[in-house]
């Protein structure tokens, strides 16, 4: 019968889990910054932190995140199809959070995808893939914290 | 001539959009199913305008039921920083853009061939082709429609005024205490709504003109399929030895202003400053996202390959270790 063992990361995969980690706090981050509150809000009155309100400023390292992000997310999911499924396995609480990622992640294309020129989508989408991006982003941020809390990782080494 | 022939396609094509409507369960404008992927542009041949304001006075009475009725005492303000705006006891301004006139009269004088010669011309939203308005709206209240209008919804719109602090002309005016944010957090987040020139997206679903074109006494204005109104203002502007604004600012836009003075020159010259938009070169604002989202499509390739590298490293090595073994 298969028991869950806590997996405990390598050298490079601390680094990569380093990095996933920024990235998301930076796209958090910048992605509030689309919304004007960080002027209103004083945030970028901190010395230093002019740039937060800057909606082009913000918006630009926003995109830069994404590509580092998607490059990191294809990364992962293709090692552990091709190596991590051997021996390790995704926790439920891995699932629940791919789910929101994978929310993020495709609202997030649409987002892009609706501001290339020659892109119109209609109002009630755009609407949509708008709040629906924020909404996702919400529910990963408040899993993530959760699952911190009771401790709960994303992979667990199986064992027979 | 050129005018009747503009019209009659305009006109078509709106009885299109409502036939295409009709034949379509999907819940979108009439002007987004029937505009055929073909956007309509503007012309405004400034030579002809003589700065009567008919169109501006048509804006207004056209657009006004519309227009902001905001509730007072507006919600206290947290931080008490945020300013109120309230245009409510201004409405007959005309002489710049306020939530109660997307339209308004600018005026240049400067001198031609040695002679000073004055010029007006309407101004209003330029309706870009890729507008960052609608592009960096957070909340999906300002939107591009297939026709080329830029238009935001004053029911989503939360008055945050982003759309105005990334417009290139700063086109869009804020009303406080009207709109969704005063059923939300009133004194935390949002401030009213913004308003600009929806170019008459509800006229032009029922096949009829924009105001502001339909009563201009001078013909300063048509509208058509933007190929058609370029072609019209370069010809112009070869017959003239004029110039163009609005063919490439901002990327491209869907009104295309011709002068017989360069726009450079009527720049200098006219009164320029909050709700009284410039007329300077203007790059495209969303190159920069443009050229981001091309790497986007490699992103995920390069990240695969990496691990696809990993993945036949480790195997070979661990052949080679197994081989070796033997």
């Amino acid at each position: 019968m298969k028991s869950l063992k806590r997996y405990e990361l390598s050298g490079s995969q601390r680094i990569l889990r380093w990095l996933y980690v920024s990235l998301l706090i930076v796209m958090g981050f910048t992605g509030f910054g689309q919304m004007p509150i960080f002027k209103r809000y004083y945030i970028a009155d901190i010395p230093g932190m002019a740039w937060a309100g800057k909606f082009y400023l913000t918006h630009y390292i926003h995109y830069l995140g994404a590509i580092f992000l998607l490059a990191l997310i294809a990364y992962a999911i293709i090692d552990y199809i091709l190596s991590g499924r051997r021996n390790l396995r995704l926790t439920a609480s891995a699932y629940l959070r791919i789910a929101f990622l994978g929310g993020i992640v495709v609202t997030g294309i649409f987002r892009v995808f609706k501001n290339l020129p020659d892109v119109v989508f209609s109002p009630g989408f755009t609407l949509f893939i708008d709040i629906s991006h924020l909404g996702f982003m919400m529910a990963y941020l408040f899993s993530a914290v959760f699952f911190l809390i009771i401790k709960s990782g994303w992979i667990v080494r199986k064992s027979y | 001539m050129a005018y009747e022939i503009s019209r009659r396609s305009f006109i078509k094509g709106g009885l299109a959009a409502i036939g295409a409507v009709g034949a379509s369960s999907i819940p979108v404008p009439a002007v987004v199913k029937g505009a055929s992927q073909e956007e309509l542009a503007t012309l405004i041949d400034i030579r002809k305008c003589i700065g009567c304001e008919a169109c501006v006075e048509a804006c207004q009475e056209v657009n006004e039921p519309k227009f902001p009725e905001p509730k007072k005492p507006f919600p206290k303000m947290v931080p008490s920083r945020v300013k109120v705006s309230d245009w409510s006891d201004q409405r007959d301004v005309m002489d710049r853009l306020t939530p109660y006139n997307w339209l308004f009269i600018q005026e240049a004088t400067v001198t031609v061939n040695g002679e000073e010669q004055t010029f007006t011309f309407p101004r209003r939203c330029m309706h870009c082709q890729n507008p960052p308005c609608a592009d960096l709206c957070p909340w999906g209240a300002a939107r591009k429609l297939k026709n080329g209008i830029t238009r935001i919804d004053a029911d989503i719109c939360l008055g945050g005024s982003k759309c105005k602090v990334v417009c290139p002309w700063h086109i869009p005016q804020r009303q406080t205490g009207v709109g969704l944010y005063l059923d939300i957090l009133p004194a935390l987040a949002g401030n009213g709504v913004m308003y600009k020139c929806d170019r008459c997206y509800n006229r032009i679903e029922q096949g009829k003109l924009p105001a502001c074109i339909e009563v201009c006494p001078e013909n300063v204005q048509k509208i058509g399929p933007r190929d058609e109104i370029i072609k019209e203002a370069h010809s112009i502007a070869k017959e003239i030895s004029g110039h163009i604004y609005g063919e490439k600012e901002n990327g491209g836009t869907n009104t295309i202003y011709v002068s017989p003075v360069p726009f450079e020159e009527l720049n200098k010259a006219m009164e320029k400053g909050p709700g009284r938009p410039h007329m300077k070169p203007v790059e495209d604002s969303m190159a920069h996202a443009d050229n981001l989202a091309k790497a986007m499509v490699i992103a995920p390739l390069a990240g695969a390959a990496a691990a696809v590298g990993k993945f036949y490293k480790f195997t070979k090595t661990d052949n080679e270790s197994e081989g070796s073994g033997k």
